[in-house]
């Protein structure tokens, strides 16, 4: 009797364990996803500021243009509206017109040589990167937290415990990140 | 092996390494105890006439081991001092200031800095920079709340944001792994027991000959060490070794820890910015600047991301380059990023 009680406190210890680490990284999940949340809304700041000092400049590239800002109020729409497959699939599109519109820059020597814009230019890297750091920290804890409910003691019980698998960040197929990135080592 | 592995084996090297220094402490000073202060607490105790004129028991040694205190005092003060004081000692001595947003180049090195703290989950450290065209980066702090990335401002000029971003995320590691603050109480200590050995050695030279004849009072007094002539010499005399090489080991001890943080450094920020190769081609222009970072001293040697005095002793990649380097040879650390590129790349495609 006194050994099966004890048995039985034992696992009541160990089921608590297992269910405060769960609950400890789905808080560092969601925190991680705020972060993300933050580095895109600066995005949608930065857009307006940018697409109206390259505007004048950029007379013959009004399509690139336009897409971006299409492609910005896509995306907010789709954060409004809280659904996580569709924001992704619209912040992939934005990505994508963004990375199209620093390239085109390089093509425009007076927009390079303002110090305005170069100021603009190094916020929108600094933001790009921010989004991709936090979305490559959030994929990290995401898996980290799946991997924990999904071992095998511990999976019998998160379920019961209303824990279920966090999404991963992911960009959608057809996108240009998911090309293996050419590491410019020039300077 | 991942980086929980990776941070897992550092505590126990810094176990063991603690470990190791104490016991260097504990053998300076109960040497200098038995030697010099005739703390023996194994000594049966005898029987004498006292000050007050009748028989008592006499403690037959000194019994605190006064040596051994002081040694163990001066070794936790001084790493406590470097762990409180460490920080601002190393900004002053390297003249470093606040990185500022007006200026172009500083803003992108405040902008990386953010960035990485992104990538690892941490606040964002301080960035400072060290006005010297040498090019090198250091980070000191002794937790990830209070820590400092430093860069110099040859760095900046001559880095684009890419390797910039390479060269924060190394000292990003660092501070992720707590690397700041094992090398700063290493160093501390380490230079505790140079001072010990020092103190030891000096206090030897006038009292020599009183180990063979036996200095009259301590002769009256307790007697008991005359038995164990020869033993007792031998026993001195390793003690004597102990006491002259145990600076060199400790720092030998060090350099070996130094080395293994640059690798694992250089290993898991290549691992956050997943871009190894702008790492390598930030270490080829930092090697290629031969010329040694005079702002920096050699007592931050350990913290920087290649060493400020541009020695020779880097290149080698012999026995003295991996005794006494505080940094892995650029060629070994170039040759691993590269191979973790190559690793990468494959498994992209693959």
């Amino acid at each position: 009797m006194k050994i099966l009680a004890v048995v039985l406190l034992a696992v009541v210890v160990w089921v608590v364990m297992i269910f405060n680490k769960l609950v400890n990284l789905r808080n560092q999940v969601a925190n991680a996803f705020k972060q993300i949340d933050v580095q895109l809304k600066r995005r949608y700041d930065l857009i307006p500021n940018l697409v109206n000092s390259v505007k004048g400049e950029m007379k013959f590239e009004t399509a690139t243009l336009e897409k971006v800002i299409q492609a910005r109020a896509a995306a907010m729409s789709a954060g409004s509206a809280g659904n996580l497959n569709e924001l992704m699939a619209k912040e992939g599109m934005l990505t994508q017109a963004l990375g199209k519109l620093i390239a085109l820059t390089e093509n425009y020597p007076n927009l390079k040589a303002s110090e305005s814009v170069k100021a603009l230019m190094e916020e929108l890297t600094h933001t790009e990167n921010q989004i991709g750091f936090s979305r490559q920290f959030y994929n990290d804890l995401v898996t980290k937290f799946n991997t924990e409910q999904q071992v095998f003691p511990n999976n019998v019980f998160a379920a019961m415990m209303g824990f279920s698998a966090a999404a991963l960040f992911e960009l959608p197929q057809d996108s240009k990140e998911r090309e293996v990135p050419k590491v410019e080592l020039a300077v | 092996m991942n980086i929980y592995e990776q941070q897992a084996r550092n505590r126990r090297m810094t176990w063991a390494v603690m470990f190791v220094f104490v016991v260097f402490f504990l053998a300076i000073g109960l040497g200098f105890d038995f030697f010099y202060l005739r703390f023996t607490p194994l000594k049966t105790l005898g029987y004498g006439w006292n000050a007050a004129g009748y028989y008592d028991v006499s403690a037959a040694s000194q019994p605190v081991p006064f040596g051994t205190i002081a040694a163990l005092l001066i070794g936790l003060g001084m790493a406590a001092n470097s762990m409180l004081n460490g920080r601002g000692m190393v900004l002053r001595s390297t003249l470093a200031r606040r990185a500022v947003s007006a200026d172009e180049k500083e803003r992108q090195f405040l902008n990386v800095v953010a960035e990485m703290a992104t990538a690892s989950g941490l606040q964002p450290p301080e960035a400072y920079v060290v006005p010297d065209q040498d090019l090198n980066a250091f980070a000191t702090g002794t937790s990830p709340r209070n820590s400092v990335i430093a860069v110099t401002e040859g760095l900046l000029k001559s880095l684009n944001r890419e390797e910039l971003q390479a060269v924060v995320a190394h000292e990003m590691s660092h501070i992720r792994n707590y690397d700041m603050r094992l090398m700063t109480v290493a160093a501390a200590l380490m230079g505790a027991i140079a001072l010990l050995s020092d103190l030891a050695g000096r206090t030897m030279r006038p009292r020599y000959g009183s180990l063979y004849g036996r200095a009259v009072p301590s002769r009256s007094s307790s007697g008991g060490r005359k038995g164990g002539g020869i033993a007792m010499l031998l026993i001195f005399i390793a003690w004597l070794l102990l006491v002259v090489l145990a600076p060199l080991i400790s720092r030998l001890l060090a350099m070996a820890i130094s080395r293994e943080r640059e690798y694992l450094a250089d290993a898991s920020g290549a691992e956050l910015t997943r871009n190894p190769l702008a790492l390598v081609s930030a270490l080829e222009k930092i090697r290629n600047a031969v010329t040694p970072t005079y702002a920096i001293n050699n007592g931050v040697a350990h913290m920087c991301i290649a060493d400020p005095r541009g020695s020779l002793i880097e290149e080698k990649m012999g026995l003295a380059a991996d005794l006494f380097a505080t940094h892995p040879p650029m060629e070994k650390r170039i040759l691993a990023l590269k191979v973790m590129a190559y690793q990468a790349e494959r498994q992209g495609r693959g």
